[in-house]
């Protein structure tokens, strides 16, 4: 017996269908096509040559940049994922339906910002001459370098990814069925060991997509290495445009937004095989 | 009786007649020539109400400015417009040439321009002709020097390059984020005068970019331009390669303490000068602009320019500031044989007009940029 075709899923599913191809694929495909162009006289000329791909994969100054950004972006992921757990499980256990909407509202406020004006904020706030130095300046502490620095851009990073990991947490933990704790109690676990046991795992997809959000976020973020750390040293969305600025270098740029892309397809690949992957 | 449709009450007049009057302005506006409208290429400022909106008012004009951020980021532009895109575009004097080559610019009519008003020295400004073949025409300059924290740094200090090394200024020390005037300068430190300090060998650029390694340690970042002018002012950074009074001389007038010297080893100067974009069809306005620009008036705009002061090439230009700001005259050297008279500092071979490097590729000195960034 034939099944009768029907139409219904696929006319619902065609416009993210269409917007992703338009969008994203067919862009990314014509980058990828870019990487292996020519410049001459600025004007980009169709080609099909590896000298940008072995130009930019042979110089130190592209790998330093690749080695900087996959570290600042894993550390963000591990630092703003350890920070927001305690406030996460406050906001799933502890907080009432209407006080969790509250602090979930609260999360989303600063995004009614935009992002840039936030960090031109952390320049006031971070500068010697700011109030965090006068702070410490009034109990005795020498001024504390803290912008244009890598310690600036993690703050940025941080401003940038951590309400969102909040948020992803706390829908995770709060979704967790309350029998499952409160068994483990009953048959005498310890809360640490329930944390562990039972909490950690069974909220196991929230917090990883949190952290690969974060990891994300912060891998292709400009503003934070930019102007909360002083291009010092420059990562590779500067790399980016310091290769655009000079000499109209767009197939080269591709070539360090097509290795980000591939980073970061290998690292959600993963994360999203740890995330759903089967429990042990 | 029935009152006829057509018959006019003193109501119906005055309502009329109001009517009329609320829709006058509505008619007017649409009958009003409409502006000429002038698509601008160039740096943040020239096209802002304190340069432009006069001639506008007069002209009947309306500047549409689309704003760079350096001669390369201004050829990654047009080389992506098609033609006809700006009519008007402010060029770095090195790039003139490149935009030429490009066929981005129409060649201009020497005639038209007041070119006996010029000092001698930029009259045949180089890279603005080819033979008797006239590209560009000079508007203002400007000096890069030692820009420096005047709590951290005495003016003695400043007077050499060398200041960038100093152990006062550790770690506060910022690039202009663009290769060409911090390279530039410490050619300049390391004696490449002659022809140019963008005209070295092989062995000068290596001994330039071993020396600009050597300033990594006292390296506090790299920054734009909303980001130089932050770290000045905040006193993030006490010292800062590649500016000039362009930067500077802003801060200052804000209070802040900053200053810009042209050190013994001589200054670097930026040229901004106008061309005319093929396939534009508004000569005349856009002539007329260039020479508003050039005259007395439109110099004054230009040395006191709200987004960066900049330098007058004319001497009407000189005697104008002197007449109208005798303070910003004296602080920007704009009097015959002021200690700061850029003339002057010309004539004595203490000024070097910036340019793309010329036995490198500019390729070169910019992959060395980014690898000095990442050391």
């Amino acid at each position: 017996m034939t099944r009768r075709f029907d139409p219904y899923p696929h006319v619902l599913r065609l416009p993210l269908i269409l917007w992703q191809g338009a969008f994203f694929v067919i862009p990314l495909i014509f980058m990828a096509a870019m990487s292996f162009w020519l410049v001459k006289n600025y004007k980009l000329e169709p080609n099909f040559v590896f000298d940008n791909w072995t130009r930019m994969l042979g110089r130190g100054a592209f790998w330093d940049a690749y080695w900087i950004t996959l570290w600042r972006a894993v550390l963000a992921g591990i630092i703003a994922s350890a920070i927001a757990f305690p406030a996460a499980l406050f906001m799933a256990f502890r907080l009432s339906e209407g006080g969790r909407r509250f602090a979930l509202l609260c999360l989303i406020v600063p995004f009614f910002t935009s992002f840039l004006v936030r960090a031109y904020a952390w320049q006031v706030i971070l500068a010697e001459s700011g109030p965090v130095n006068a702070v410490l300046g009034g109990v005795g502490l020498v001024p504390y370098t803290m912008l244009n620095s890598g310690f600036g851009a993690m703050v940025g990073y941080l401003t940038l990814v951590l309400p969102l990991v909040v948020i992803f947490q706390t829908w995770s933990l709060a979704a967790i069925d309350r029998n499952l704790i409160e068994a483990a109690g009953n048959l005498g676990a310890t809360p640490l060991r329930v944390l562990g046991s039972v909490i950690i795992p069974a909220a196991k997809t929230g917090l990883v997509l949190g952290a690969v959000f974060a990891f994300i976020m912060t891998f292709g973020d400009f503003v934070s290495p930019f102007y909360l750390g002083g291009s010092k040293p420059p990562t590779l969305t500067i790399l980016i445009i310091d290769t655009t600025k000079s000499g109209q270098q767009w197939p080269r740029a591709a070539v360090v937004a097509v290795v980000m892309i591939a980073t970061l397809f290998a690292v959600a690949s993963a994360a999203l095989r740890a995330a759903y992957g089967r429990r042990g | 009786m029935t009152e006829s449709r057509l018959h006019l009450t003193r109501r119906r007049l005055l309502q009329g007649a109001a009517s009329v009057a609320l829709t006058a302005p509505m008619i007017n506006r649409a009958w009003a020539q409409e502006a000429t409208q002038i698509n601008m290429l160039g740096w943040f400022g020239h096209a802002e109400p304190d340069i432009v909106a006069e001639f506008e008012a007069e002209n009947n004009v309306k500047f549409v400015p689309k704003y760079y951020a350096g001669g390369d980021n201004m050829m990654a532009l047009i080389s992506q417009s098609p033609p006809g895109t700006y009519d008007l575009i402010l060029s770095d004097a090195e790039f003139v040439q490149q935009l030429n080559a490009a066929g981005y610019i129409e060649e201009m009519d020497a005639s038209l321009y007041p070119f006996d008003d010029f000092y001698p020295e930029y009259m045949n400004f180089p890279g603005h002709w080819t033979d008797k073949t006239l590209w560009s025409v000079m508007v203002r300059y400007g000096l890069l020097g030692v820009s420096y924290n005047t709590d951290a740094l005495t003016r003695e200090e400043a007077m050499s390059y060398n200041a960038f090394w100093n152990p006062k200024v550790t770690g506060k020390v910022g690039h202009f984020d663009w290769h060409l005037p911090s390279l530039g300068q410490v050619s300049l430190l390391n004696g490449n005068k002659a022809p140019s300090p963008f005209d070295i060998d092989e062995a000068a650029w290596t001994a330039v970019k071993d020396k600009m390694m050597s300033l990594k340690p006292q390296v506090g970042g790299y920054f734009d331009y909303g980001g130089t002018f932050a770290g000045l002012k905040n006193g993030e950074m006490l010292a800062m390669v590649g500016i000039g009074d362009w930067i500077t001389g802003v801060l200052e007038k804000d209070g802040a303490k900053v200053a810009s010297v042209i050190p013994e080893e001589g200054g670097i100067q930026w040229t901004e000068s106008y061309s005319i974009g093929v396939g534009t069809t508004k000569h005349e306005i856009i002539n007329k602009f260039i020479n508003y620009m050039l005259s007395p008036k439109g110099q004054v705009k230009s040395i006191q320019m709200a987004a960066y002061p900049g330098l007058s090439p004319t001497k009407s230009g000189w005697k104008a500031i002197q007449e109208a700001n005798p303070a910003e005259a004296k602080r920007s050297g704009l009097i015959e044989g002021d200690d700061n008279d850029p003339i002057k500092m010309l004539r004595e071979g203490r000024l070097f007009f910036r340019d793309v490097p010329k036995q490198q590729s500019l390729e070169d000195w910019n992959d060395f940029w980014s690898d000095y960034k990442s050391a």
